[in-house]
Formats: structure tokens, sequence, C-alpha cells
């Protein structure tokens, strides 16, 4: 039994003692061409990675926007090209670059209420009112649909792209868990109208009113309004 | 029974000619010429879902604490008008039914007279005698836009209210007076007064209502004392005689069931689409922004007018003369309007045509107007998509700014190609029908030729 | 028993049974409505679109009175919509296969009447035979009706201070007024972080006026270019109301690459409206006008953020005497 444990416990540390020289590995071949080697950054082609921590590289890697085909392009959700201990690895190496903020762990605590109006005003300038997303000049505003809590919280934080962030002293733990629970929220939220066509407002309503309504009661009209043969 | 109901009623009233004139008044048939009353039987179930809904609705801009039965308000800041909304559509039986069919019928309302209006527009019905009819039809539409945005204004919810915010900006913009013309209103500056409110209130629930009904009923009463104009292929139809349908029997049942349509599919809607549901927009506060911010689509030409001006107010020194919002929420609407309300003039000078027309022309058969009109059309409609450049790039990915520039210079392109090329097309079909009639009537004679010719 | 049978068969023989015509009908060989064939199919079909047209509209009642009922909405504006759907077809069919589709002639009304036109003419005209000066009597009587006209419309004038703009003038803003967040927190300069932005409010003061709210947003103070002076610290205070149809500026743009992502923006949601903080609030793209109205800010003994000032002009869409006037406390 005892040689059981002592088997595994070299196992495992032999798996952690790999996965730094892992990471650096992964981090070489998919990363460095914009970060630099030491993830100091590179002019012209990426940001520093030093004491990003592992919260901002396990937000890139898990929503694919990482790796970026051209810098020049918004970050935008994708295919996510690494396993699950690819993942880890690179998040480990990434936060060995000189600390950071860990990985966070929200729960959406049912504070719906106070979620909406922290969102209202942080959020739904960008992201609209339903976290449907939207635009702004120089980039497309994601919807939030997608996003799972951990990533969400991570975002506030980081600010991805044009996006503004937000640290524990503008938005407390709390403050996020009760954005998390708002935004699980607007993934199903009370529509007891019918079909909630997007919730975005006037835009789909005009579409079903025209090509819907209108349109059926034109085929009615023609219907009825058959010239007459006398 | 139905002698002696008529029998009461005639004796009483003296109506009996009136109403067997009535019941066989002739309808010229043609399916385009029941697009006005699919507007006119959504203005009844307007009348009535809202009547419904005042009932309930709470005009009042005084702010309190939610605690009803939604949730994610619980605490929250509003309006009694927005917390009334929220009961309607959450605590009383049927409320959002009755809200939501009242919303889509003012967005099927409008569609339908839009489409009145073209066909009117592109078969010349607006011709003498019709031009007080034509007038108050384009004046119950500028009102009917109007009451549509105060009725959705008057919910205090954060998308309506980022409207109000803009519509006081262009009552600013107006040169000279704006400034006053808004303290009006709003009774003072933005957001106003509790005797905003109460404006929008009455004016959405009485006042624009009975100016609708009363130009409504002008309009109907001269439709009828005029008679209806009609197409020429019906057999017998000329400028003296109109040639169609009787009330009674034959075309009551289809009105019926035309009316039927309108209510079944508006209620359909009410109850099976989500419509404005203000619960996820929150209230509106004048800190709060939210992205997507849309009109409802009758004023989404307007949206987009806004966006397409480019950056500057028109000033002389430090005076400014005209503020940014004026060209696209002012000049543009009034415009069109203008537009469409001097047509049968500018026709009639242009043309010379002074004489009574009860005949339509196909749009083909008048190839400036129809070329003239869709021109008009297509601008207004290139301003309109416009107002949705936004949508496009987070779908499409086309660049916001490249279709701002794009539209900023199709607008006034586009719509003098699309003229050419309609004034073309309604030329080459009349030839093409020209000859086709040259062809069958060479055709008949050569038949009549033979069957005379030919030996018994 | 056999009172239910009889019923039952008395309701069979209504629904199949056809009404006898009535006597004499077939010897008026006058009629206005001309007669048409009789078709059962049809009217079979009416009676059965009917009587589903009356089902829905119970349906409706039904489901009206159910209380614990999921999608409450949805099944009733799915009965009542089908009882109007079956009642037009219901008219419908009649109007296609039970009703005779005439085509009539009528003329059209004469155009007008110029005879009555006439009379109407000599009546008007020949009961002013008794006055002697009739433009002047014209011209006394469309004075005292137009300027009682005149009188009757101005009370329209108390509808708001027509003549009086100092309230588009007037914000809450003044020397020493404390900013304070949402939640009516004071701020702290402190609490201001990089690429972040912040929405603040006077203290003490209705915040539901287009003067209150403020967005903040630090900056590196090197990268501020005009009034850093209004800046301590590199944070700087801008209305939150655009200045093209004052919509709330809700988002901030900051980039997070700075060297292939565009510089910080304040942009509102409604028309686009760009505004850059480190130059005074300057438009950079959209529609908009005018630049920002900036709040010069300074930082209390305490560490908290104060107003040093009012707005740089009035706030707001533009109107008028938006460049002309001054901003009021």
């Amino acid at each position: 039994m005892r040689g059981l444990v002592v088997v595994a416990c070299a196992l495992v540390l032999a798996a952690s003692a790999a996965a730094e020289p892992r990471g650096a590995g992964l981090y070489a071949a998919a990363c460095s061409t914009c970060h630099g080697v030491t993830g100091a950054g590179r002019a012209g082609r990426g940001p520093s990675l030093r004491g990003v921590g592992a919260l901002s590289a396990d937000f890139y890697l898990r929503t694919g926007y990482m790796p970026l085909q051209s810098p020049s392009v918004q970050p935008e959700r994708s295919r996510v090209l690494f396993s699950e201990p690819q993942i880890r690895s690179l998040v480990a190496y990434v936060a060995s670059l000189g600390g950071g903020p860990p990985v966070p762990t929200p729960e959406a605590d049912g504070r719906t209420a106070v979620g909406l109006r922290l969102f209202t005003g942080h959020c739904a300038g960008c992201h609209q009112i339903a976290a449907q997303g939207g635009f702004v000049t120089g980039a497309r505003v994601p919807p939030l649909t997608h996003s799972s809590d951990r990533q969400i919280a991570e975002a506030i934080r980081v600010g991805p792209y044009l996006m503004p962030s937000f640290s524990t002293r503008d938005l407390s733990a709390a403050d996020v868990n009760a954005l998390v629970s708002y935004i699980d929220y607007t993934k199903h939220p009370d529509d007891r109208g019918g079909w909630a066509i997007g919730k975005l407002g006037p835009w789909p309503e005009g579409v079903v009113a025209w090509f819907v309504a209108t349109a059926a009661l034109v085929g009615v009209c023609l219907l009825l309004g058959r010239r007459v043969r006398s | 029974m139905i002698r002696r109901a008529v029998r009461s009623i005639d004796r009483r009233s003296g109506s009996a000619p009136f109403i067997r004139k009535a019941l066989r008044y002739v309808f010229p048939d043609h399916w385009s010429f029941l697009l006005g009353e699919v507007a006119l039987y959504c203005f009844i179930l307007l009348v009535a879902t809202g009547v419904y809904l005042t009932l309930f609705f709470d005009p009042s801009s005084t702010q309190t604490v939610y605690h009803g039965p939604y949730k994610p308000l619980d605490g929250a800041t509003v309006s009694h008008a927005y917390a009334s909304v929220l009961h309607i559509s959450f605590s009383v039986k049927a409320g959002l039914l009755m809200r939501q069919t009242h919303h889509w019928a003012a967005n099927v309302f409008v569609a339908a007279i839009v489409l009145h209006v073209l066909r009117v527009f592109f078969s010349g019905a607006f011709r003498k005698p019709r031009e007080l009819t034509y007038l108050i039809g384009i004046a119950m539409l500028g009102l009917v836009l109007l009451e549509g945005f105060l009725g959705y204004a008057m919910v205090d919810d954060l998308l309506s209210g980022l409207g109000v915010a803009i519509g006081y900006s262009v009552a600013l913009s107006v040169p000279f007076l704006g400034a006053s013309f808004a303290n009006l209103i709003w009774d003072g500056g933005f957001p106003g007064t509790s005797a905003f409110w109460s404006r929008l209130y009455i004016g959405h629930v009485l006042i624009l209502p009975m100016l609708i009904g009363g130009l409504l009923a002008t309009h109907l009463a001269l439709v009828a004392a005029r008679h209806h104009t009609q197409f020429k292929d019906s057999p017998g139809a000329s400028e003296k005689r109109v040639v169609g349908v009787p009330s009674f029997p034959g075309q009551a049942p289809r009105s019926l069931a035309l009316m039927f349509a309108v209510f079944g599919t508006l209620f359909s809607l009410g109850g099976l689409v989500q419509i404005n549901p203000v619960w996820l927009w929150g209230p509106y506060h004048v800190g709060d922004g939210t992205n997507g911010a849309q009109p409802d689509w009758y004023l989404g030409w307007l949206i987009g007018a806004l966006r397409l001006v480019p950056s500057f107010d028109v000033t002389i020194g430090s005076y400014t003369l005209v503020p940014n919002p004026f060209w696209g929420g002012v000049l543009f609407p009034l415009t069109v309007f203008g537009f469409l309300a001097l047509w049968p003039w500018a026709e009639r000078i242009v043309t010379g045509d002074r004489g009574y027309h009860n005949l339509l022309q196909r749009p083909r058969e008048n190839p400036w107007r129809t070329a003239i009109g869709a021109a008009v059309v297509t601008w207004v409609f290139l301003i309109f998509m416009a107002g949705s450049a936004d949508r496009v790039d987070v779908w499409l990915g086309i660049s916001y700014t490249a279709q701002i520039w794009f539209y900023r210079v199709a607008i006034w392109i586009v719509p003098v190609l699309v003229g050419l090329v309609t004034k073309r097309v309604c030329e080459e079909l009349v030839a093409g029908e020209r000859v086709q009639r040259v062809q069958r009537d060479a055709a008949l004679a050569a038949k009549r030729a033979r069957s005379l010719g030919s030996p018994e | 028993m056999s009172r239910v049978r009889d019923a039952l068969v008395a309701a069979v023989v209504l629904v199949l049974g056809s009404s006898p015509d009535r006597p004499g009908d077939e010897d008026l060989d006058h009629r206005v409505v001309p007669r048409g064939p009789q078709e059962r199919g049809a009217e079979s079909l009416l009676l059965v679109l009917l009587g589903g047209a009356a089902l829905a509209a119970v349906a409706f009642i039904v489901v009206y009175a159910l209380d614990g009922i999921g999608h409450q909405t949805q099944w009733l504006g799915l009965s009542l919509g089908l009882a109007f759907g079956l009642l037009a077809a219901a008219c419908f069919v009649t109007a296609r296969r039970l009703v005779v589709t005439e085509e009539l002639s009528e003329p059209y009304p004469e155009h007008g009447s110029p005879h009555e036109r006439g009379l109407i003419e000599e009546i008007v005209h020949e009961s002013g035979s008794r006055f002697t000066r009739r433009r002047l009597v014209k011209l006394a009587g469309t004075g005292a009706v137009g300027t009682l006209g005149l009188a009757a419309l101005t009370p329209a004038l108390s509808l708001g201070p027509a003549f009086d703009n100092d309230g588009l003038l007037r914000t809450p803003w003044k020397r020493g007024r404390r900013l304070v967040d949402e939640t009516g927190r004071p701020l702290a300069a402190a609490d201001i972080a990089e690429e972040s932005f912040y929405t603040a409010y006077p203290r003490g003061v209705d915040r539901e006026q287009l003067g209150a709210p403020l967005v903040l947003v630090r900056l590196p103070l090197e990268q501020i270019r005009e009034r850093r002076d209004w800046a301590p610290q590199g944070i700087v205070a801008y209305s939150k109301i655009c200045t093209h149809a004052g919509c709330a500026i809700a988002l901030f743009r900051k980039p997070t690459f700075a060297a292939l992502e565009p510089r910080p923006a304040l942009v509102c949601p409604c028309h686009y409206s760009t505004f850059d903080p480190a130059a005074a609030g300057k438009v950079l793209y959209g529609p908009a006008g005018r630049a920002l109205p900036q709040l010069p800010l300074e930082v209390d003994s305490s560490g908290h953020l104060r107003a040093a000032g009012n707005f740089s002009g009035p706030v707001g869409p533009s109107w008028w005497g938006v460049r002309m006037r001054k901003v009021k406390s």
C-alpha cells in the first residue's frame, strides 16, 4: 500500500515537473512568435505576458481568442486549439512569468437584481442590456451567451482587446458573483411573451412585423381581391 | 326580424335610402385596394387594446422602488409608469397578450399605411378630385408616426428613454426656436417635469387618437363621396362608370374576412412572438445607456439619417445656427413629407393635366411618376438601411465606418440610377404591350378575313 | 330518455336539413340580388369553420380561467388568433361560394354642382347687401377674430419656460462639490484605476438631470494633451451626456496592445459619436458637432475627488446659445 502511494507521488511530481518544461515547449511553438521568446512581448506583434497571470492565460486559451492568426485583427471566440492538459501547462507556464492573478472561482449567487444594476452601469453600453453583444467604433462586442462563469470573471479583470478592465476595487468578488448570476440569467431569461427573437428589441421586431404579419396580410388581400370574372 | 329592425331604425332616423345605397355601393375589385382596409382594421384593434391598457397604466414619472414578481428588478428605482407596465405584463391575466397585440398592431398599422400610400402614389389615385383625401392621408401618416413614438415612450424603459432623449435633441436643433420649443414641450430641460409625462399620456390616449379618428372618418367619407377609383381592365369601367362588387352581399364577407384575418394575425403574434420585453431592458435613467438601442421600425429612417450626417454644427461666430440633429431629424422627414404632400400639385403643374381622373394608371403607364417615386423610395430606403449598419458589421463583418461612407455616397447616386432604370423599364413594358396588341389585332383581322373568304 | 333522443334528432335535422324555400319565391322574376347555385358542401364547411371558431373562443375563456397553466400568454394568443382566423376563413368561404359576387356598374358622382355653388355665392353676396363699408367691416372682423385666436393660443406659452433658456445652462456642479459613485459613496482618487471607466454623480443632488452624470477615466499624465491642470493624477471627468442627441456615453474603449489598437475613447451607443478623453473631449468620429464638456477636478486633503469648477461648456445636445452662453451652477 505504502509503495503504491510512493509511486503515485513520484508520478505526480514528475508530471508537474514536466508541465513547466512542456508548457515552455508549447509556448515556444504557439505563442513566442508574437509574445516574444521570454514573454516580454514583441514590438508591433504582441504585448508582454509578464505579470498577466494564470487568469489571463486561462481566459484567452479557453475561449480560443488565442492563438491569433494576425495581431491586427480582433480576437474572437473560436476553436480551442489545445487539449485540456496542454491548456493547463500553458497557463502554468504563463503564470510562472512574473506572477499575476490566479484563475478566479466565481459562483453565481442568485443576486440577479444586484447583477442587473452593476451590468447596466458597467457593461450594457457595449454588451447590450440583455448581453446580446453589439458594436463599438473599432470592434464587434461579443454576446455573452457562450461565456462560462469563469470566463466572465476573467474577462472582467483582463479587459480583452478594447474592453475596459475592472479591478477588485472596482468590482469585488461578490460583485462579480452577482454579475455572473445576471449574465447566466440572460442565457435563459423570462420570455413569457413568446418567441424571444433575439432579445435585441425593435430590429427583429420590425423584421417580423414586415415579413411575417404584413406579408401574410398582403397574401390575404391577394386571395380576397382576385379579379371578378363576369 | 330583419323587417322589424330596419323598420324601427328607418322610422326614427329616415336612413333607409342611405342604408340601401350603402348596401349596394360598388367596390372596384383589386387586391391592392384592400391595403387601406388592413390599416383601418389595425387602427380599430389599436383603439380596442389601447383602451384596455389605459385601464391599468399609470402615467406617472414619480420614482418608486420595485418589489414585484419580476425578481431581477427587485429593489430597482423605477417610475410608476414602468412599474405599471410590469404589472400589466406579469400580474394582469391576458395583460401581456393585450400589450403585445397592441404593439404588434402599431407596427403592422404603419406598414399597411406605407403600402397603401405607395399604391395610391404609383397608381395616380391622388389626382383631381381626390387631392384632399390624399392630403388627409399624408397628415394621418405623420400623426401615426408620432402616436407610435409617444406610445412606446410612455413606458419609460431604457430603450425608449434613449429615444426620448434623441427626440429632445431634435426639438432643440430647430434653428432659432429650438430651445424655446423644447422648453415648452418638456416644461424645462430634459428629462422634464411630471407635466411632460401628462402630455405624453394625454397626447397618445386622447388628442392624437381623436385627430387621427376624425381625419380617418373624413378620409373615408371623401372616398365614398367621390367614389373609389378603379383600374381600366374591368369591362365597362370608364371615367364615367365604376364597375365592381356591391357591398352587400358580395363585398361584406370579404371585408369581414380581412378584418378577422387582421385580428387573428395580430392576436396570434401578440401571444406567440415577444415584443418590447421591457422587463429585460430595465428602467430609464439619465446616466444609463445600452448598446443596440433602436427606435421602432417606422422611425428607423430617422436614426439612419442621424447616423449618416457628418460631424458639424452650423455656426455663425458663436451663434449655433443649425445643430447637427436638425438635418436628419427635422429636414429629412420634412422633405419626404413635403414631397408627398406637394406631389399632386407638382405633377399638375409640370404635366399641365388639370382634368378629373377616376381611372387609375398602372405604374408603367406613367413612367415619370413611377421613376421619380421609385427614386425617392430608394433614397429613403437606403437611409433606413444605414441605420442598421452596426448590426451588419456585427453579423457580416463589414466595417461600420466603411458602410457609413458607402451610404453617404450611395444615397445620392443609387436613387438616380434606379429612377433612370425604372423609367426605361416602364417605357419598354408599355412598348411591348403595344406590340402585342398590334399582333393580336392583326391575327384577329387575318382570321376574320379567312372566315369571310372561305368557301361555303 | 326519449326526450333526449328527440332533442338529438332535432339537432341533427337542424344541422343537416335544409330550410325550405319561402312560398312564392319561384314566382317572382324581379330580384335585386340575382339567384345563385346552392352549395351544400361549402355550407357544411362554413358550419365546421364557425364551430371551430366557437370552440377556439371557448378555449380562450378556459385558458384564461386556468390559473396554473404555463405559457398562458401563448395559449391565449393562439386560441384567440385561431378563433379570429377560423372566422376569417368562414367569411372567406361565404364570400367565394355562398353569396353571389355580382359585377355591377354605376355612374361616378358629378364633379360638383355649379348650380348649387352659384346659389351659395348668391346667398352670401345678397346677405351682405345691408353693409355699406364692406371691406372695412371685413378687415375689422378679421382683425378681431385673428387677435382673439392669438389670445386663445397665448396660454400655450405657459407649457414651459419658453423665454428662459437659463435652465439649459444650469448644472449641479460647482467648486468643491464632491463626486460620488452610483451607490452614493464618495469617490477617492485612488478608486480610479487606469484602463477602466467610472460613472460619478454630484453628492446630494437629483441625478435625473443632464448636468449630473459624469464619466471618469484615468490616463497616464503624459498622454493627456490638453487641460492637464484639470486632470489631477491623470483623472479626467467629462459629462456623460453626448453632445449629439443626449444619450448616456456608456462605452469606454481601451486598447490592450496600443501599438495595433485604436486609442482610448469614450463612445456613445446611440450613433457612435466618439470622443477623445486625452484631448478635451474632441470628436474623433460620429455625428456629434461639439466636443464633450469637461469638468475640472481636484483632489481634496482626504484624497477624495471634488469638482474644481463647472463644465467647460453647456452639457447635452446643441442649441442656439450652446457656444455663446456659459454654464451656471
